[in-house]
């Protein structure tokens, strides 16, 4: 296995601590999500070289960058980096900003080049401007194609959209999902934002006073019965990549391919074949342990088998369900309920769904 | 006012010596004040002590010790005489050591508050791109620092060339060799020849402030800030 990200870093602060093990695909986008103070930033420096985590580990596609005795410095790493604040030389134009770090790669190592790189951030019209005549978006647009000529093996991103207003973001999410699909960089994106990178999470790590609360792929992640604190109210439930079948003019409609069954939406201005991330909220699914007899409004249902049943609460009303519908999905439901179905892992079920939201509609 | 009547010696004098030592003070002082910028030792506040000592210490007492030091029996006057075979103290080497002890602090520290408020962050940036430190200072935070080294630089020359206890008790007075423009001037007033002593005053003191009106002018165009 080569494109495999492994890290293991252990920070002592006074205040706090960071224990992470990470076993990670070095490829695609991977979300660090947690509260402030979770560690996120400094599990970050301690990828990219900024800190040195005492007896800490790190290997990424076969190379080892941190192992005893062995701590390659960040301008060896090859990794591009980019924070909240664009970071941009002021001393310097766009042109000479973008190409900083070029200059400095090795010219076998150059795998991206200035002209790849204007189009897909839409930099042409700036490269004679300075730096404090942009605007925020323009700026972190700047830096990011930056980081991105110096031909990096892998992505470092640090709340890159949190001083952007909702626009900027909504203007820059499409460019970074380009990064991923045109030069294969994986990227590892660190946010307290959920919505933010729902568009582009691949892997999804959730990170809590410095440990790992949860990790793997999203769809996982955001369907697991242990999810629900971590990832927020807000957002529990299942995030699904699904394609566009047809278009049906007639009712407003677009039906959606999702695992070989059928989920209608709301028309999307989105052409056929084309994929559609979509999120369903737990509290939008409801069960049946039989196909629905007589007439019903809900247009989506589901064929699913029961997976693991969340810990009752006692004191609750309400319990998470996992289902297994060819991807994971959660049905939040009454404990009421649960008694009534009397459902056990392995069953099937019907999950009747009663909202789907792309994930770009997503608040909060 | 006839000109002819002043020694451009003492004046060219002072002059070189200002311009070696500044340099001296930039090699020199540029790496103590990004070591004051960046550690976090304990020995910082004992190295910023050091640096500030000239600012307090009387002029005297500075020149009392570098007479001993630079002397044919001191700790560097005596390998310097082994090597080279000339004296150290009553000369204008000596001088310019003695200079740049004098001026250190006036290098030294609109450099370190200059490094300080630059910050880490335009280093790392510059090191996630590839760039060595050394290749990350010239290119970026020389020049953005570079209001800092005009600073340094006026000082510092400015600072040189007003000495005088440092330089009488190190150089003596020798025409030619380290009678630089303060002591000519003293020499003159001591024999009552006060016009030539104003004129040289006046030349010092107008070109003092000339050149820190352009520091204060230039610093007010040049704000430093990383975007």
């Amino acid at each position: 296995m080569t494109d495999l990200l492994t890290a293991k870093f252990k920070v002592d602060f006074s205040e706090f601590n960071l224990d992470v093990e990470l076993n990670l695909p070095a490829k695609g986008v991977t979300v660090v999500f947690g509260p402030s103070g979770s560690g996120k930033t400094t599990l970050l420096r301690c990828l990219a070289g900024l800190e040195r985590a005492p007896a800490g580990y790190l290997k990424l596609a076969g190379q080892v960058w941190q192992d005893e005795g062995i701590f390659l410095p960040i301008q060896k790493r090859k990794i591009g980096l980019v924070f909240q604040e664009a970071r941009l030389f002021p001393h310097l134009n766009i042109e000479e900003n973008l190409l900083y770090g070029y200059q400095r790669t090795i010219p076998a190592e150059r795998n991206l080049h200035l002209d790849e790189v204007l189009p897909l951030l839409d930099l042409k019209a700036l490269l004679k401007r300075n730096p404090e005549k942009l605007s925020g978006g323009e700026r972190q647009r700047v830096a990011i194609g930056r980081a991105l000529l110096t031909s990096p093996k892998l992505l470092l991103m640090d709340e890159p959209l949190a001083s952007l207003d909702m626009q900027r973001k909504a203007e820059i999410i499409p460019f970074i999902k380009r990064i991923e699909d045109q030069f294969k960089t994986p990227i590892i994106y660190v946010t307290h934002s959920m919505n933010e990178v729902l568009q582009l999470v691949d892997t999804m790590v959730i990170l809590k006073s410095g440990k790992v609360a949860n990790w793997g792929p999203v769809e996982q992640v955001f369907s697991d019965v242990r999810s629900r604190d971590a990832v927020g109210e807000g957002q529990l439930g299942a995030v699904l990549e699904t394609s566009v079948a047809e278009h049906d003019a007639e009712f407003g409609l677009t039906r959606l391919d999702f695992m070989g069954q059928a989920l209608n939406v709301p028309k999307q201005n989105i052409p056929v074949g084309q994929n559609l991330r979509v999120h369903i909220h737990s509290k939008d699914v409801s069960l049946s342990t039989a196909p629905p007899a007589g007439a019903t409004s809900v247009l989506n249902i589901l064929q699913a088998r029961v997976g693991k049943i969340g810990i009752l609460d006692p004191e609750g009303y309400s319990v998470d369900i996992e289902l297994d519908a060819g991807r994971p999905i959660l049905a939040t439901i009454t404990r009421k309920s649960l008694a009534n179905l009397n459902l056990k892992p392995g069953q099937p079920v019907y999950a009747h769904i009663k909202a789907i939201k792309m994930v770009h509609e997503l608040e909060g | 006012m006839d000109f002819s009547m002043i020694d451009a010696e003492p004046i060219l004098l002072s002059l070189q010596l200002a311009g070696v030592t500044v340099v001296i003070l930039l090699t020199l002082g540029t790496p103590i004040a990004w070591w004051l910028a960046q550690t976090r030792s304990r020995l910082r506040v004992v190295v910023e002590a050091l640096v500030a000592l000239p600012l307090v210490l009387p002029p005297t007492v500075l020149g009392f010790y570098l007479l001993i030091l630079l002397g044919p029996n001191g700790w560097v006057g005596g390998p310097v005489q082994a090597i080279t075979g000339s004296v150290l103290s009553f000369s204008f080497a000596g001088l310019v050591f003695a200079s740049t002890l004098y001026s250190l602090p006036f290098v030294v520290q609109p450099l370190h508050s200059t490094f300080e408020s630059i910050g880490k962050i335009p280093m790392e940036t510059a090191q996630s791109l590839g760039a060595s430190r050394l290749d990350a200072f010239f290119s970026v935070i020389a020049p953005l620092a570079r209001r800092g080294y005009l600073t340094a630089v006026v000082l510092g020359f400015a600072h040189t060339l007003g000495e005088f206890g440092v330089v009488l008790m190190v150089g003596g007075n020798i025409p030619g060799k380290t009678k630089v423009i303060s002591i000519e001037i003293y020499d003159r007033v001591e024999v009552l020849e006060y016009t030539q002593a104003h004129v040289l005053s006046l030349g010092l003191l107008v070109f003092s402030f000339l050149v820190l009106v352009m520091v204060y002018a230039v610093n007010r165009r040049l704000p430093v800030q990383v975007i």
